[in-house]
C-alpha cells in the first residue's frame, strides 16, 4: 500500500470527459454527493468501479474566518470557532478560550478546568457518535446510527442546560464559563454516564463482528504510521495506524495530566481500526467525565470563572447595577484593556485530531493574525492520492472514516 | 369458450392485480413502520390512524410532482425504463396459485390466473426481463451514476439468476413438475413441505431473491451513499414511483414464490383434519398463504434495517464462488439421495 503516493503523481485534475472513446470516465463525487456529508468535491477518474486518480476541490464553504477574526475582539471570535467542526463545537470553543488565556497568562481555577474537561469529552463523544454512525450508514446499515443518535441528542440536551445552545454552542467566556452548571446539568451528565454504555455496546454488537461490515472495512484504506506522519495526520485516524499521539497525554492542557485514561491505538490504520479506536475513545471519555465529576465534588462550590475582571465579561445584570462591572464591560468591549504583544500556539485534542490556534497579537483590540490548524483540512490532504487504486465504495467508506467536516475543512 | 369463464378469469385477474398493488402500497408503509419499530421511533403516523393513508399521500405526491426528463436523456428509453419495470413486476404474479379451488354452485373456480405447465420458467423469464427496465432507465438517463447503477443491476441479476435457477433444479428433481400448481399441491401436509427436503436450496434461493429484488444487503444498484440514487438518480414524479413500486411488487412476488415453492403455499398444518368444507379450507388456505408471504416480507425488511451492504466485488464473489458451487452441490446431493431412496426404500 505504501506506493500509492508515487503511483498517481502528478495528480492532474480532470474535470470532464473530452474523449468519448476514452476507457476512463470522470466522475464528480460532490460537491453535493450524499457521501461527502458536506460541501466538497472529488473529481475521480474511474475505470469501471476502480478509481484511477483523484483530485480534491475544497473551498465551497470557505467563509474567511481567519480574516474575519482579524477584525473581531477575542470574545467575538468564539462563535466563529463554533462553525469549524460543528459536530464538536465545544472543543473548539474551549481551545480558543485556552489560547487567549495562554496569551493573557490567566490562571484558571481547577473547578473550571474540570468543567471544561467534561464539556470537551461530551463533545468528543458526540462527534465520534456521528462519525461511527455515519460509517454504518455509508456501509448501508442505518439502524445503529439512530441508536447512538438518541444519545447524541441527550448530549445536546446537556449542552442546552449548560449554555442554552445545542449545535453551535458558544460555550464559555475567556476566563471560565458564563454561568455555573446547574443541578439539572449535573444530574443529566450523571444520567448520561449511566445510559450511554449499554447503547454503545448495542451499537458495537451490530457492527464489530458483523461479517459484511468486517469485509467492507477491514484492510480498506490501510495507512502505515510513516505515511500518516508524512501527511501530518493526527487524532483517531493517526492512532489507528499505531502511533499513540494524543495531545491530552503528550502535552496536557486543562489538567488532563490528572486524569487516568487509556489511549487506544490500532495496528493497520484501516477503516475498521479507525472505527474501533473511536469506539474505545468514547469509553475512555466516559471514564474521564466520571473522574472529572468526582474531582468537581471536592472543589469549592460556585467557582465558574477566574477572577480576572479585566478580561472576563461581567454578567449583564451587574453591568446595569454595578459601577465596576460597567467599567470593565466597557473596557473589554471597546478593547481598552492592556494585552501583551506576543504570539502563542495552543493545541487541543479535537475530535478529529490536533486542533491548533496560532495567535499573533500586537497588543491591539483584535488579533493581528489568527490561524486555525484544522485537523480535517490536514487529514483530508491524503484522501485523493489514497483513493487511487481503490474501489469507489471503499473510497467512500474511507472518506467517512476520515470524518471530514466541511466547516472545518474550509474554515 | 364460455363467456362465464372469461368473466371469471377477468375477475380473478382484477382481484390479483388490485391485491398486488395494495400490498405493494402498504409494503411501503410497513417498511417505514418496521424501520421505525427497529430504530426506536414511530414511523409515519400523521396521515390517518397509524399512518394508514400514508401510501395514498405518497402516491398523490408522486403524481403531482414535476416531471423532469434530463436534456441529454434518450426520451423513449427513459420512459420505457419504469414502464418495463412495473409491467414485468405486475405480470409475474400470474402463475402463482393463491389457493385451491372454490366451488360455487356447480362451478369450480381455480384460484390461479393461469396454470401454465412451465410456470417456474415463466416466472424466471419475466423476472429476467425486469432487469431491462433498470438497465434501460439507467442508461437512458445520461448520468454516470445511473449508468453505474444499471451496470451493477445487470451483472448482479445475471449472476444471481444462475444460482437461483440451479437451486430450483434440485427442487424440480424432487417434485418432477414445472407447474407451480402441482408443486404446491404436492406439499399437502406439514411434513411434505419442500423446505424439509431442500433446506440448502431454500437458503440459496432466498439469498438470490434478495439479490433479484435489489434489497439490502444487495442494494448496490441504488445504494444512495455511493451512487446518489443509482439507476433512478434522474427520475422524478411517478416514474420514480413506478420504480419504487416495482421493487415492492417484486418483493411481494418473491415472497409468494418462496412460500409456494418451499413452504407449502396455501397448505397449512392439519388442514384435512379440521372437518371443514372444501370452500372453507380454500379460504383458510389463502389466508395461510398470505400469512407466509407477510412473514417473508417482514423478513426482507428486517434484514434491510439490520445488515450493511456488500461491495460490488464481494457480491460477485458470493454469487459465483459460493452460491453457484453450493447450488450444484445441492443438485448432486439431491440426486444421490433420490437415487438411494428409490433404489432401497421404495
Amino acid at each position: 500500500m505504501s506506493d500509492f503516493i508515487t503511483k498517481i503523481s502528478p495528480n492532474k485534475p480532470v474535470y470532464e470527459d473530452n474523449d468519448p472513446q476514452d476507457e476512463l470516465i470522470t466522475l464528480n463525487i460532490g460537491p453535493t454527493h450524499p457521501a461527502t456529508h458536506g460541501v466538497f468535491q472529488n473529481v475521480v477518474q474511474i475505470d469501471g468501479e476502480r478509481i484511477v486518480s483523484g483530485v480534491s476541490t475544497i473551498g465551497y464553504i470557505h467563509r474567511a474566518f481567519e480574516k474575519i477574526a482579524e477584525h473581531r475582539p477575542f470574545y467575538q471570535i468564539t462563535p466563529l470557532t463554533d462553525r469549524l467542526n460543528y459536530c464538536s463545537a465545544p472543543i473548539n470553543n474551549m481551545g480558543w478560550h485556552m489560547t487567549v488565556e495562554k496569551l493573557l497568562k490567566i490562571e484558571i481555577p481547577k473547578r473550571v478546568q474540570y468543567m471544561r474537561v467534561i464539556v470537551m469529552e461530551l463533545a468528543r463523544i458526540a462527534d465520534h457518535i456521528i462519525c461511527n454512525g455515519i460509517l454504518g450508514v455509508d456501509t448501508g446499515a442505518f439502524s445503529g446510527f439512530l441508536y447512538v443518535m438518541q444519545e447524541r441528542e441527550f448530549i445536546y440536551e446537556i449542552f442546552e442546560e449548560i449554555c442554552g445552545a445545542r449545535l453551535t454552542t458558544n460555550i464559555g467566556r475567556i476566563g471560565g464559563f458564563e454561568r455555573d452548571f446547574n443541578d439539572i446539568a449535573f444530574a443529566k451528565i450523571e444520567e448520561f454516564l449511566k445510559r450511554f454504555p449499554p447503547v454503545l455496546t448495542e451499537f458495537m454488537e451490530l457492527f464489530d463482528r458483523n461479517r459484511i461490515f468486517i469485509e467492507r472495512t477491514s484492510g480498506i484504506a490501510s495507512v502505515t504510521a510513516e505515511e500518516a506522519l508524512d501527511y501530518s495526520w493526527s487524532g483517531p485516524i493517526l492512532r489507528a495506524t499505531g502511533v499513540d499521539y494524543d495531545i491530552r497525554v503528550q502535552n496536557p492542557y486543562c489538567s488532563y495530566e490528572e486524569f487516568d485514561f487509556d489511549v487506544p491505538v490500532g495496528t493497520k490504520g484501516d477503516v475498521y481500526d479507525r472505527y474501533m479506536v473511536r469506539n474505545e475513545e468514547m469509553r475512555q471519555s466516559m471514564r474521564i467525565i466520571e473522574q472529572a465529576l468526582s474531582k468537581i465534588a471536592n472543589e469549592p462550590k460556585g467557582v465558574f470563572h477566574a477572577d480576572v475582571p479585566e478580561f472576563y465579561l461581567p454578567p449583564k445584570e451587574q453591568v446595569y447595577t454595578n459601577m465596576e462591572a460597567l467599567i470593565y464591560h466597557f473596557k473589554i468591549v471597546m478593547g481598552e484593556v492592556e494585552t501583551p504583544k506576543a504570539e502563542v500556539y495552543h493545541a487541543v485534542e479535537g475530535a478529529n485530531g490536533e486542533l491548533g490556534f496560532y495567535l499573533v497579537h500586537d497588543g491591539g483590540r483584535t488579533p493581528y493574525r489568527l490561524h486555525f490548524r484544522r485537523p480535517s483540512f490536514v487529514n483530508y490532504q491524503m484522501f485523493a492520492p489514497m483513493s487511487a487504486g481503490m474501489l469507489l465504495s471503499d473510497a467512500i467508506l474511507n472518506m467517512s472514516s476520515l470524518n471530514v467536516i466541511a466547516g472545518e475543512l474550509d474554515a | 369458450m364460455e363467456w362465464s369463464f372469461v368473466i371469471e378469469k377477468f375477475a380473478l385477474v382484477t382481484i390479483v392485480f388490485v391485491v398486488t398493488l395494495v400490498i405493494a402500497m402498504y409494503s411501503t408503509l410497513a417498511e417505514r413502520k418496521i424501520a421505525g419499530f427497529m430504530q426506536d421511533r414511530y414511523g409515519p403516523d400523521r396521515a390517518g390512524i397509524f399512518g394508514l393513508l400514508q401510501p395514498f399521500c405518497d402516491g398523490g405526491k408522486f403524481f403531482f410532482k414535476e416531471e423532469i426528463i434530463p436534456a441529454g436523456a434518450h426520451k423513449t428509453l427513459f420512459i420505457m425504463g419504469p414502464t418495463i419495470a412495473i409491467i414485468t413486476a405486475c405480470i409475474s404474479s400470474a402463475v402463482i396459485p393463491w389457493g385451491q379451488s372454490l366451488t360455487i354452485g356447480d362451478r369450480v373456480i381455480s384460484l390461479q390466473v393461469a396454470d401454465v405447465n412451465v410456470g417456474i420458467l415463466y416466472m424466471f423469464g419475466v423476472i429476467a426481463l425486469g432487469v431491462y427496465g433498470i438497465m434501460l432507465g439507467g442508461w437512458a438517463s445520461n448520468n454516470k451514476f445511473s449508468l453505474m447503477g444499471a451496470i451493477r443491476a445487470a451483472s448482479q441479476s445475471i449472476s444471481y439468476e444462475i444460482a437461483m435457477g440451479l437451486s430450483i433444479i434440485a427442487l424440480l428433481m424432487i417434485t418432477g413438475s414445472l407447474s407451480l400448481k402441482e408443486i404446491v399441491a404436492d406439499q399437502s401436509g406439514f411434513v411434505n413441505w419442500n423446505i424439509w427436503s431442500q433446506p440448502l436450496g431454500f437458503i440459496i434461493f432466498m439469498v438470490c431473491a434478495f439479490a433479484e429484488c435489489n434489497r439490502v444487503p444487495f442494494d448496490l444498484p441504488e445504494c444512495e451513499t455511493e451512487l446518489v440514487g443509482g439507476y433512478h438518480t434522474e427520475y422524478s414524479s411517478m416514474k420514480l414511483g413506478l420504480y419504487m413500486f416495482s421493487e415492492y411488487i417484486n418483493m411481494f412476488v418473491s415472497s409468494a414464490l418462496m412460500a409456494s415453492l418451499y413452504f407449502g403455499g396455501y397448505n397449512f398444518p392439519f388442514m384435512n383434519d379440521l372437518g371443514l368444507s372444501e370452500n372453507w379450507i380454500t379460504i383458510l388456505g389463502v389466508l395461510a398463504f398470505f400469512i407466509k408471504i407477510f412473514a417473508f416480507i417482514f423478513f426482507f425488511m428486517w434484514v434491510r434495517w439490520t445488515l450493511p451492504r456488500f461491495r460490488y466485488d464481494q457480491l460477485m464473489n458470493l454469487g459465483w464462488k459460493m452460491l453457484i458451487p453450493l447450488a450444484i452441490a445441492n443438485i448432486v446431493l439431491t440426486g444421490i439421495i433420490t437415487l438411494i431412496k428409490d433404489t432401497y426404500f421404495s
